[in-house]
């Protein structure tokens, strides 16, 4: 267990690779924000957390039993669902009263916090952790179009695919595993579920689930190379048409399914996609079993959908200076270490992470590497800037997925008339359009 | 008499009174106001109209009506039966309270993850099933493509879960009819089944009436048993009112959606209170 692989750490490749993607695909800048004056309060005292990450009650325990217990200080660490996380954030800064001195959250939901003139300037904790090497463009976005840094980058992710290594075997005619296209994956599905007879295809379209980020960041820029502007094309057509095709190939259970490593371990799924937080428990239970590999592409290109989150202290928050100690803990290679081995959000430091990588974070890694190099890589970025409307946004492509594939209505029609619903949501934040969707002036026309 | 008592009993009433209007009547007025409010706070009728177009709005009204009239027959037949042989005072009947009450101490949410590891293709069903040689592959049973075996499995895991609360009143019930009402019927030769219809059924009409009140309220509120069995694949209102107050954090919308519960609630309660009158009730 001990010894010391030299080919381990892969890592900063992946890492270094999923950063170009999103250099290339940085957004244009919301409104510049500012600081407000900090509370003064003791920096002994508790620091309340409050994250939109790690939220569900599994990762959040591991927040708070494993990453977070060798800080020298207490950390009361709440997992909130995107609702009332932005209104706690918001509602302590239009009081000035509340508890949360430290938010965890992602690059979009910051965005809108920098929006709302929310955050703390935290220039001088950036300039503290110089010398880990925190990924430059990370901490571009970090300051959200100001000469600020209103957030410290803290960890990432992306979403990749993972299959049992018996599905290898029903691979389509001269497909490689590690470039498919999409339609390769139909045919994958349709050869399993002639030879088993069972459909083993599976998709986490569960309550929980996270199906929603696939239309975003992967379906939908794969067949029609952007997502709000191509909403109702006749690519988008394509694409539900293509879903719909691949459905009878996928495992019906999957509207119960939330995180796909359950039903992979079980042998219900044998090839699924999800995020890499949600397949790990798969590969680190038996590495020799699974298989991890990249997504496919489609007409437009390989997209995929690289998550940064984020740590930011609010105004008016109770104990800055014991937020900040919490920031440089969770930025130091020992946590930013057991943060991977924990949840496997990935590191967002240069430096080299102390111990060995599990086999199974070791394939991760290298789908995320091979994943994000790929020639036809297309980076699609999570949503921007809409705030409180993120899980409206998510919405439209839940009940797109419902009515077309689960209740089989047509999918032009469907998408016109969900098109309203997403063109109030940004009529309603001004959010701009975001990549792989081509800059817009001002807020982004849905069509 | 009652001039000694004076205040007192109205004293008494207070803190109840005063627990329902801070924690029921306020959060209800509030919850009817936010519904028919825009966000600036001016009276709009934009959130109930966006519920009603909601894409899942007909399928978790349907769905939530169905398990209502579907889950309650049974469980009353159920709870029904359990009463009676508690009250048959068989050897043990200690034990069988015991073992009918169970489900009662397992919350809602835990007790619909127990019926997943049922219903599941990997799952106990399936195996038993299997091992008996009954199926060769395993049954989806938790499939959005099967609307009614998915309905199905709510309903028996509903069952087993809520019908106990029911038993508890009924055997309460049962245990307060006078033994000299069963030992007249049994003085003029009735039969156990007249006994249960002539006897024991309408002395049971208050208790009865409190169950289907409680269980039906209840019912309208199913929730946490959906989510955790049918996932995505079955809407029910409660689960609406949730995805709009946390996931799409519109509590306007959400508070819609609670309101319409709360109406078909009350609407259901006045009409077992009409359609089952007590004999005070009667009387009066």
């Amino acid at each position: 267990m001990s010894d010391i692989r030299t080919t381990r750490w892969r890592l900063p490749a992946a890492a270094a690779a999923i950063t170009l993607a999103l250099a290339a695909c940085t957004s244009p800048s919301a409104s510049p924000g500012t600081s407000g004056p900090a509370g003064g309060e003791p920096a002994d005292g508790e620091v309340v957390m409050i994250s939109s990450q790690l939220a569900p009650t599994a990762e959040a325990e591991l927040m708070s039993n494993e990453i977070l217990a060798d800080f020298e200080g207490e950390v009361e660490f709440i997992g909130a669902e995107s609702g009332p996380f932005n209104d706690q954030i918001n509602a302590q800064a239009e009081t000035g009263e509340g508890d949360i001195s430290l938010i965890g959250g992602l690059d979009g939901e910051f965005q809108a916090f920098a929006a709302n003139d929310v955050l703390t300037d935290l220039s001088d904790v950036a300039e503290e952790l110089a010398d880990l090497g925190i990924n430059q463009d990370y901490l571009d976005l970090g300051k959200v179009g100001t000469d600020q840094q209103l957030y410290i980058p803290w960890m990432q992710a992306t979403y990749i695919m993972v299959a049992r290594t018996e599905a290898l075997d029903y691979l389509p005619d001269g497909a490689d595993v590690n470039d498919l296209t999409w339609e390769q994956l139909t045919e994958w599905g349709a050869n399993i579920e002639s030879e088993t007879g069972e459909r083993k295809l599976g998709f986490p379209a569960g309550e929980d689930g996270l199906l929603h980020r696939f239309f975003q960041g992967y379906a939908y820029p794969a067949f029609t190379g952007g997502v709000n502007t191509t909403f109702t094309s006749d690519a988008a057509v394509e694409m539900w048409g293509w879903m719909t095709d691949t459905w009878q190939y996928v495992n019906p259970q999957s509207t119960t399914y939330g995180f796909m490593q359950e039903p992979l371990q079980s042998g219900e799924v044998w090839v699924a996609w999800d995020h890499v937080a949600r397949l790990i428990e798969a590969l680190e239970s038996d590495p020799e079993a699974f298989v991890a590999f990249p997504v496919p592409s489609g007409p437009e290109g390989k997209a995929f959908m690289p998550v940064v989150a984020g740590l930011g202290i609010p105004t008016g928050a109770p104990n800055v200076e014991g937020a900040k100690e919490v920031i440089k803990y969770l930025l130091s290679p020992e946590t930013q270490a057991t943060t991977l081995s924990a949840v496997s959000f990935f590191p967002v430091i240069g430096s080299e992470l102390p111990g060995d990588l599990d086999p199974g974070l070791q394939a991760e890694a290298d789908a995320v590497a091979a994943q994000t190099a790929a020639d036809d890589a297309l980076p699609a970025l999570l949503p921007v800037g809409l705030g409180d409307q993120g899980g409206a946004y998510s919405q439209v492509f839940k009940d797109a997925f419902a009515q077309i594939v689960v209740e089989g209505q047509d999918p032009a029609e469907v998408l016109a008339g969900l098109l309203p619903n997403l063109q109030d949501i940004f009529e309603a934040t001004g959010a701009a359009c975001w990549a792989p969707d081509p800059p817009s002036d001002g807020p982004c026309e849905p069509q | 008499m009652k001039s000694r008592l004076g205040w007192a009993p109205y004293a008494l009433l207070v803190p109840s009174l005063a627990f329902l209007v801070v924690f029921f009547a306020t959060p209800m007025v509030q919850a009817f106001t936010l519904a028919f409010q825009d966000p600036d706070g001016a009276f709009s009728m934009a959130s109930v109209e966006r519920m009603l177009r909601d894409a899942s709005f007909r399928n978790a009204l349907v769905t939530t009506l169905a398990l209502v009239v579907l889950v309650i027959p049974i469980q009353f037949a159920l709870a029904m039966a359990m009463a009676l042989i508690i009250n048959a005072r068989l050897r043990g009947q200690g034990m069988w309270l015991y073992i009918y009450a169970l489900p009662l101490g397992i919350s809602e949410l835990a007790a619909g993850i127990v019926w997943v590891s049922i219903f599941t293709q990997t799952g106990w069903l399936n195996s038993i099933l299997e091992g008996l040689g009954i199926i060769d592959r395993p049954i989806t049973w938790q499939s959005a493509e099967t609307p009614l075996l998915l309905i199905m499995c709510v309903v028996i895991a509903e069952a087993w879960r809520a019908t106990s609360i029911i038993m508890i009143i009924l055997v309460a019930g049962l245990q307060s009819i006078p033994r000299e009402y069963l030992e007249a019927a049994d003085v003029y030769g009735a039969t156990t089944w007249q006994r249960i219809r002539r006897v024991v059924l309408p002395m049971l009409r208050p208790s009865l009436q409190v169950a289907l009140i409680l269980r039906t309220i209840l019912a309208f509120q199913v929730f946490a048993t959906v989510i955790a069995i049918a996932g995505s694949g079955l809407d029910v209102l409660a689960g609406e009112a949730q995805r709009w107050a946390t996931d799409i954090d519109n509590d306007h919308v959400a508070a819609a959606y609670a309101g319409l519960i709360l109406v078909l609630s009350l609407v259901s309660t006045v009409l077992f209170l009409v359609l089952l009158p007590t004999r005070e009730e009667h009387q009066a």
